[in-house]
């Protein structure tokens, strides 16, 4: 009864959201205000509906109800309650329903903003993000449906269907099969809707982009509009990813957080686009330049999240993280093929009323500089995009099935962002109209030798590793220089208006927070380049059968095997689990830790969980790899050292900062008192202005 | 937004030689992923198909008729059961005790032949599980993962069933739950 | 001598010793069990290699870290190869005719699989060969600044005249914001 209804639910919200793009499309050819209003309700609609019938789903998922398909599939009696609730973006289907549901929750937030200017785009936003939520909603209508239910037929068949079959009545299975073991964890419930927000933000900058192009308005309104909708859909896509890394390092139980999987590329890709685009999208603001590039970029962002998506749910990829392979294949297809051709036609044709007047004042200049970045990160989507696709071709072509893994990956990307990191450090002076090599060499020298001078102490105190040392200098350089803007323009500001230090950077701040915030950010990004940097080359592994009091020792800690126990844990598993004694290379006792393996019968599977020490120095990671109690051969144990790990959280909340600061709405105009200004000349004159 | 103006250059669309570049990459990616996805929709070999000619070199001790390899096309005219098995695999042992009673019913007709193959698996443990499960009908390594992928098996155990013209007649997927099974298989297919 | 080195205790000490040199003989000939001690090749080494590899039936896991039972004998295989002092490569090339080339970390450079290696750098190039004369195309200097850049002379208030631009460009920056 409740699977009918919230079926059926979904079928009216499919219905509402089809009729939302129809009467856009004729609201706008007839120039009916009145019918464009009427979608822009309609589509309103949306998020309530689809809430009410995950509400439904939820319901189903929490009580057990495992006649329904679904959660006979992600539940089992002996899962906790919150992890039932979590289990709705479990599976494939309830996933859809989920990414459907935060996708109306944008529509809603886009259709109740002011829409008295630029009515214009009003239909076509509709239209866009209509269209979306459709296909959605149309793949759990008709493809993946979660209300599914069994049946057994009176040739005693089970069969799953969402209406009555003749002559059967509804099958319940006693018991589900749970979730995977995997997803069990806290992170898994904040990484996938974390990625998933950031994937279906980025649709209002594009719906909005698709408007502009359509209504053939070629200035920057369409960017003005979606300004702080990009900066939250990157906030959101990078925190997915960090929070991907993250999990995968607490919990697979390899010691590692990236592994260049097919998956964890597609999500990477449109942030490398995203990233990208935030960035030009200044130039374009500023000074009407790259219209056509934006365009370009928002689309291709566009088009790597459905892309993405699409990798990731059909099984033509295999992957560890891919879905089961499934009928929705075609249908993304189709949808692929049909909104890439109309938006490549679409740009095509307005290609020459976004031509503007490109000036720049040196190849140096600011613009060029942003340019470069723009380069550089289509580089690297250009290294991870053939990476993907390759082994598909090399299966079509010769039917050899080739792996591309990160030797490929690594080799091709590091010194992409190693340059990266360098345009980081030296873009920022570009903003002051500097032209020539020679005064942004003048106001580069003093970073550059500060962090020559750490990297030659990191030489001699630290490590020897070339690559390493370059990574460290570009790190300490970027810092540097970033920290150099902010005292630069906090003492302009002291000397002239006579304000204290923090006073001057508040100011800075609330002034103009898009540029400082960006600092804070790149200052982020550098902490997290250290936490990459310590863990790609200064990790420590080894692995070793011990007996028990026998001890592993790596690095500067001494991990000693005292004792193992098996139990039977919470929600039906079977724990494993080992303790270690940790001391340090003096003989100190540090503590305890606790790695084990966890096994779940209903799902047959195996989860190992490392005992993590975390310090800010670094991280001792033990992974228990084996123990057969039959035998008295011992435990087999794996310890890594990992360098600089907590520098990721610090990176996060410091990006977090970041991102608020950018994002903050600025300061009215005029509110600053109109002062004499005395501006000190070394040669003892003065002279003065007012503001 | 900018006016035409007489300094302004005209302003020209892509060129043609961009539109084609652009059209001819985006057709081929959809391309490239029609197939891929084709591909992955795709069983295994079904009922009804023509089974290809492969070659299988047997571990030392399984060969057939002493032969140094065994190739499916010098079996024509006999009923085959091909087994793609793995030591790894626990469902496997479920069914070894039911094809090696099965080939001792079969194996004296000379018109019948089982042929194993081990699919991505280690020698010494290989042997193991054939020893330990008393299996004696040819059986060797499937050397670069070349017949599974002939075949398209998505797992192991699968077993393919092919009558005396070459034609594959069944597939069964997972373990026989009995002897009783493969002989009601193999049966028809003798007439 | 003809008494032997021990003297009278000979035929005695020589028993013992015969015994002692039978026992270490057979126990040298002994199977060896493997109890808690290090098997040689170690683990390490063991993991160096399969590191490498990935597991030719699970997608996209690494040998090294892959759980399964499958991968366990794998790993069992390598240790044993390498006690037969078979080096990196002819273990990585088994592995390779043994289950295709899919069990290497990167495209083995033959054939179509150059194209993995050669077309990155070339788009990218093409990208850097773009983008430079697109740049030229566009820099209009603005010729009193570049002027003033080349008859300047760096000197104490050279830096002082510098950060006077720079202190007037802020305030204009930041007045524009707001």
């Amino acid at each position: 009864m409740l699977a009918e209804i919230g079926y059926g639910i979904l079928v009216v919200a499919f219905v509402t959201a089809i009729y939302s793009v129809a009467a856009a499309a004729y609201g706008d050819r007839t120039r009916s205000a009145g019918v464009v209003e009427s979608a822009r309700r309609a589509m309103l609609l949306l998020w309530p509906l689809i809430t009410l019938s995950a509400a439904t789903l939820i319901y189903l998922l929490v009580t057990n109800h495992f006649e329904v398909a679904y959660v006979h599939k992600v539940t089992s009696r002996s899962m906790p309650a919150y992890l039932k609730v979590t289990a709705w973006w479990g599976g494939q289907a309830g996933s859809l329903v989920f990414w459907s549901w935060l996708m109306s929750a944008f529509a809603s937030l886009v259709a109740l903003r002011r829409w008295d200017r630029d009515r214009e785009f009003l239909p076509w936003v509709i239209i866009v993000t209509s269209v979306t939520t459709a296909f959605f909603l149309g793949l759990v209508v008709f493809v993946e449906n979660p209300f599914s239910r069994y049946w057994q037929t009176s040739a005693g068949e089970i069969v799953t269907s969402m209406f009555t079959p003749a002559n059967a009545a509804v099958f319940y299975p006693a018991d589900g099969r749970g979730l995977n073991p995997l997803l069990r964890h806290p992170g898994m419930i904040f990484h996938p809707p974390m990625l998933y927000l950031g994937f279906v933000s980025f649709v209002i900058p594009f719906a909005f982009a698709i408007a502009a192009l359509v209504t053939g308005r070629s200035d920057d309104r369409w960017i003005r509009l979606t300004r702080r909708w990009t900066l939250w859909a990157w906030l959101f896509l990078s925190f997915g990813l960090v929070l991907g890394s993250r999990w995968a390092y607490d919990v697979l139980g390899w010691g590692g957080f990236w592994g260049w999987d097919p998956v964890e590329i597609a999500a990477l890709m449109p942030w490398l686009t995203g990233t990208a685009f935030l960035h030009s999208v200044m130039i374009q603001e500023k000074r009407g330049l790259l219209k056509q590039w934006n365009m370009m970029l928002i689309i291709l962002t566009y088009a790597l999240v459905i892309f993405g998506t699409f990798l990731t749910r059909s099984g033509v990829l295999s992957s560890v993280h891919a879905f089961a392979q499934s009928a929705i294949g075609p249908a993304f297809f189709a949808f692929i093929g049909v909104t890439f051709i109309t938006s490549i036609a679409l740009l095509i044709y307005r290609w020459p009323e976004l031509r503007s007047e490109t000036e720049l004042k040196s190849m140096l200049s600011r613009e060029a500089l942003f340019l470069l970045n723009n380069l550089l990160f289509m580089s690297v989507l250009v290294v991870c995009f053939w990476g993907v696709i390759f082994p598909l071709i090399s299966e079509l072509v010769t039917g050899q099935k080739v792996t591309v893994g990160p030797p490929f990956y690594n080799r091709a990307t590091a010194p992409l962002f190693a340059s990266l990191m360098l345009l980081m450090g030296i873009a920022p002076l570009s903003a002051w109209g500097i032209s020539s090599i020679r005064t942004l060499g003048r106001l580069m020298w003093k970073s550059i030798a500060l962090a020559l001078l750490i990297t030659a102490f990191l030489f001699v105190t630290y490590t020897r590793n070339a690559l390493a040392l370059i990574g460290l200098f570009l790190v300490a350089f970027v810092l540097l220089i970033t920290l150099q803007e902010f005292s630069r323009a906090a003492r302009a500001r002291m000397r002239t208006q006579g304000e204290s230090f923090f006073t001057a950077l508040w100011t800075l701040f609330g002034r103009d927070p898009r540029r400082y915030g960006g600092y804070i950010i790149h200052i982020s990004m550098m902490l997290i380049a250290i936490w990459l940097l310590g863990i790609g080359f200064f990790q420590m592994e080894t692995q070793a059968t011990l007996s028990v009091d026998d001890a592993i020792s790596l690095g500067n800690y001494r991990v000693k095997y005292e004792s193992i126990a098996q139990f039977r844990g919470p929600d039906n598993r079977q724990v494993t689990r080992a303790v270690l004694g940790i001391f340090d290379s003096g003989g100190t006792y540090l503590g305890e830790l606790h790695p084990r393996i966890d096994y779940y019968a209903d799902a047959e599977q195996n989860m190992t969980i490392p005992g993590e020490r975390a310090t800010l120095k670094d991280d001792l990671y033990v992974l228990l790899i084996d123990w057969q109690p039959a035998t008295a051969t011992g435990a087999t144990f794996k310890v890594f050292v990992n360098p600089l790990v907590n520098w990721l959280w610090l990176g996060s909340l410091v990006f977090l900062l970041g991102i608020l600061i950018a994002a903050w709405p600025r300061r009215e105009a005029g509110s600053a008192p109109v002062r004499v200004r005395r501006v000190q000349r070394s040669d003892g004159s003065q002279s003065s202005t007012t503001d | 937004m900018s006016e035409k103006t007489n300094t302004t250059p005209a302003r020209r669309g892509v060129p043609v030689w961009v539109q084609v570049l652009i059209w001819v990459g985006l057709i081929g990616l959809l391309v490239i992923l029609a197939i891929g996805l084709n591909r992955s929709q795709r069983g295994t070999l079904q009922p009804g198909d023509r089974v290809g000619n492969f070659d299988l070199t047997p571990f030392s001790g399984y060969e057939y008729n002493s032969q140094a390899q065994v190739s499916l096309e010098s079996l024509r005219g006999k009923v085959l059961l091909i087994n793609f098995w793995a030591s790894w695999c626990k469902p496997c042992e479920q069914e070894a005790a039911e094809l090696r009673s099965a080939w001792a019913y079969y194996k004296d007709r000379g018109d019948v032949l089982f042929v194993g193959v081990d699919y991505v698996d280690t020698e010494p443990e290989a042997r193991e599980y054939l020893k330990k499960f008393d299996i004696t009908f040819p059986n060797g390594p499937d050397v670069g993962t070349k017949i599974s992928q002939m075949f398209r098996i998505k797992g192991v155990p699968e077993t393919y069933f092919i009558d005396r013209d070459g034609i594959l007649r069944y597939v069964q997927v997972g373990p026989f739950s009995s002897e009783g099974q493969i002989r009601a298989i193999i049966d028809p297919l003798l007439q | 001598m003809s008494n032997g080195p021990f003297g009278g205790r000979t035929r005695l000490s020589s028993s013992v010793l015969l015994v002692l040199l039978l026992g270490i003989a057979v126990a040298v000939q002994m199977p060896q069990t493997v109890h808690a001690q290090e098997p040689t090749p170690s683990d390490d080494e063991v993991n160096r290699i399969a590191h490498q590899l990935y597991c030719p039936v699970c997608e996209n896991t690494p040998l090294d870290v892959c759980p399964t039972e499958a991968c366990r004998q794998w790993r069992a295989l390598i240790r044993r190869q390498l006690a037969e002092g078979w080096s990196e490569s002819r273990i990585q090339q088994y592995f390779v005719d043994q289950y295709g080339a899919r069990v290497l970390a990167e495209p083995p450079r033959t054939g179509l699989n150059w194209l993995v290696y050669i077309l990155p750098p070339l788009i990218i190039l093409a990208g850097v060969v773009m983008l430079f004369r697109s740049l030229r195309a566009w820099t209009v200097p603005d010729s009193e600044e570049t002027q003033k850049d080349a008859q300047e002379k760096p000197s104490a208030s050279q830096a002082d005249a510098l950060s006077d631009t720079y202190v007037a460009r802020l305030e204009d920056e930041l007045k524009k914001r707001s």
